[in-house]
């Protein structure tokens, strides 16, 4: 069973840490990583570039519009993503919980959906 | 027969198939069809020796029956078939513990954190204890369809998130175990103080919430689950006092103590001892301390006020709540005098807090007759009767209205 775990920090907040903290915070990221590949959990996982970055995209009535930033303003921004692979919710949300994130913004957990192969 | 059956065991039926079928939906239809074949079988063939383990393998048979037969349109029903069919030809599928644990899997399931507040309540009601989603409605004051959307969508996360259907390891119990004392005493209230209908209480509901309270502290005794079920004991004690033969509510200071079930005092009391003794207690333990200096006292003019009001201090303390203030102001009122109380109780309203819980204003009204304040009892008295929608509970303020002076 695989499940996305959403990882929503204030960029703020991260934009505030000093240069010892931000380290701190990134080993404590490679050390949850390496500990996931280890248990078999991980399948994949990437940081995004801050929201400055993101540019929303969408097609009405045939025509195409590009706007900067994300669909909607938000305290806490996505800022990266896990996809992991796990028994079940229990198991997941063990996972998501030792996300460095988890103890400063927050760690959505979603299922991925399976479709039917005929 | 059948029906006793239903009514003993259709939950516990239904706990094991939940585990032998993996799903909610497909359980319910099988609970539902092996009572169906109950009916249809047990007058011809006689009742069978374990009438429980033969409805679950009814069940769980007519399950995998029905998907063999749609799985000539889905090829991949007939793997889910087989697969379950091997599962369940396992030993430890049917040794008494594992099905006796069910149950407890069953609400731990209905009661995961991941689950809304509402859901976790109602799907518990509805599965665990079997109550129907007008009866849950009631007892959260909303509408049968609001309930039945409620546990319509707990259901589809559960199997669409893979909630897993399992007692939480250890390290978990503690955190998940909170949910679920809650949860239980709800269902105990229910049963206590049935909110709405012609009935005061619902012996089966408080005895159902009672069973899964001894159950849950086999399995960990922690000290509130200790608490919860010691006060849920002591409460129960007192049921047949609390209604009079002709089914009028009876307050706790005019009951007949010498029907108070000591069996159930003594063991309540023993329970908030172990739970005390812990030092590690909360709010279920401390209303439980409270209910058993209740039951200690002779009668009722004999009851130890000073520590009662002490204990509500504590559980002011640890469980703030304007429930606690209003239960904290009536002792007052019995230790210090009416007055202290109706102070109190007025701070508590003038707030907006409990402006619509009825209790609030019968307590008051008790207070204003007790000083002698005729017009404003008949006011908080009539105010209370609007709100309650419970039969003995309106025929018991009827009543002291009509008792008042002109």
């Amino acid at each position: 069973m695989k499940y996305l775990c959403l990882i929503y920090d204030e960029e703020k907040k991260l934009g505030a840490m000093s240069k010892s903290e931000s380290d701190a915070f990134m080993s404590e990221y490679y050390a949850f990583t390496d500990g996931i590949r280890k248990s078999g959990h991980y399948v994949a996982g990437e940081a995004l570039q801050p929201i400055q970055t993101a540019t929303t995209v969408r097609i009405r009535n045939g025509k195409l519009s590009t706007t900067d930033g994300p669909f909607a303003e938000t305290k806490e921004q996505l800022g990266g993503f896990y996809l992991i692979n796990a028994r079940d919710l229990n198991d997941a949300i063990q996972v998501a919980s030792k996300i460095p994130s988890a103890r400063l913004g927050s760690v959505e957990v979603r299922p991925i959906m399976v479709f039917d192969q005929q | 027969m059948v029906d006793a059956v239903y009514r003993s065991d259709s939950r516990r039926v239904l706990a094991t198939l939940i585990r032998l079928l993996g799903d909610f939906d497909l359980a319910e239809e099988a609970v539902h069809d092996a009572f169906t074949a109950a009916v249809e079988r047990w007058p011809r063939d006689g009742v069978p020796a374990n009438p429980r383990a033969w409805l679950v393998s009814t069940g769980r048979f007519k399950a995998i029956d029905g998907m063999r037969r749609r799985a000539r349109f889905d090829a991949s029903l007939a793997e889910l078939a087989h697969r379950l069919d091997v599962d369940a030809n396992d030993p430890a599928t049917w040794d008494e513990e594992g099905v006796e644990d069910d149950r407890l899997r069953l609400i731990f399931t209905c009661c995961h954190p991941a689950l809304p507040p509402d859901a976790q309540v109602a799907l518990t009601l509805r599965e665990v204890c079997g109550l129907t989603t007008e009866e849950i409605a009631r007892a959260f004051l909303t509408g049968p369809s609001t309930v039945a959307q409620r546990i319509v969508r707990a259901k589809a996360k559960i199997r669409d998130a893979h909630i897993p259907y399992e007692v939480p390891a250890r390290g978990d119990l503690p955190g998940r175990l909170d949910t679920v004392l809650h949860v239980i005493y709800l269902v105990f209230n229910e049963g206590y103080s049935a909110s709405a209908g012609t009935s005061l209480t619902r012996p089966d509901l408080s005895g159902e919430a009672i069973r899964l309270g001894r159950l849950l502290i086999d399995l960990l005794a922690e000290p509130e689950a200790l608490g919860l079920l010691a006060l849920m004991l002591l409460h129960e004690s007192r049921r047949a006092a609390r209604t009079s033969s002709a089914g009028e509510l009876v307050l706790l200071g005019d009951q007949d103590r010498s029907l108070w079930n000591r069996d159930l005092i003594s063991e309540g009391s023993a329970l908030v001892q172990r739970a005390l003794s812990s030092r590690r207690f909360g709010p279920y333990t401390l209303q439980a301390a409270i209910a058993a200096v209740h039951a200690e006292a002779p009668a009722a003019g004999a009851t130890d006020w000073a520590q009662i009001v002490g204990l509500y201090d504590v559980l002011a303390r640890a469980d703030p709540s304007p429930v606690v203030e209003l239960n904290r102001a009536a002792a007052v009122a019995m230790r210090d005098g009416p007055l202290a109380g109706l102070t109190l109780i007025d701070a508590i309203l003038a707030r907006g807090d409990l402006a619509d819980y009825y209790l609030a204003h019968s307590a008051r009204a008790d207070l204003c007759r007790r000083l002698g304040r005729t017009a404003e009892a008949r006011a908080s008295y009539a105010r209370a009767l609007r709100l309650t929608q419970s039969e003995p509970e309106r025929r018991f303020l009827e009543r002291r209205l009509g008792e008042l002076p002109d």
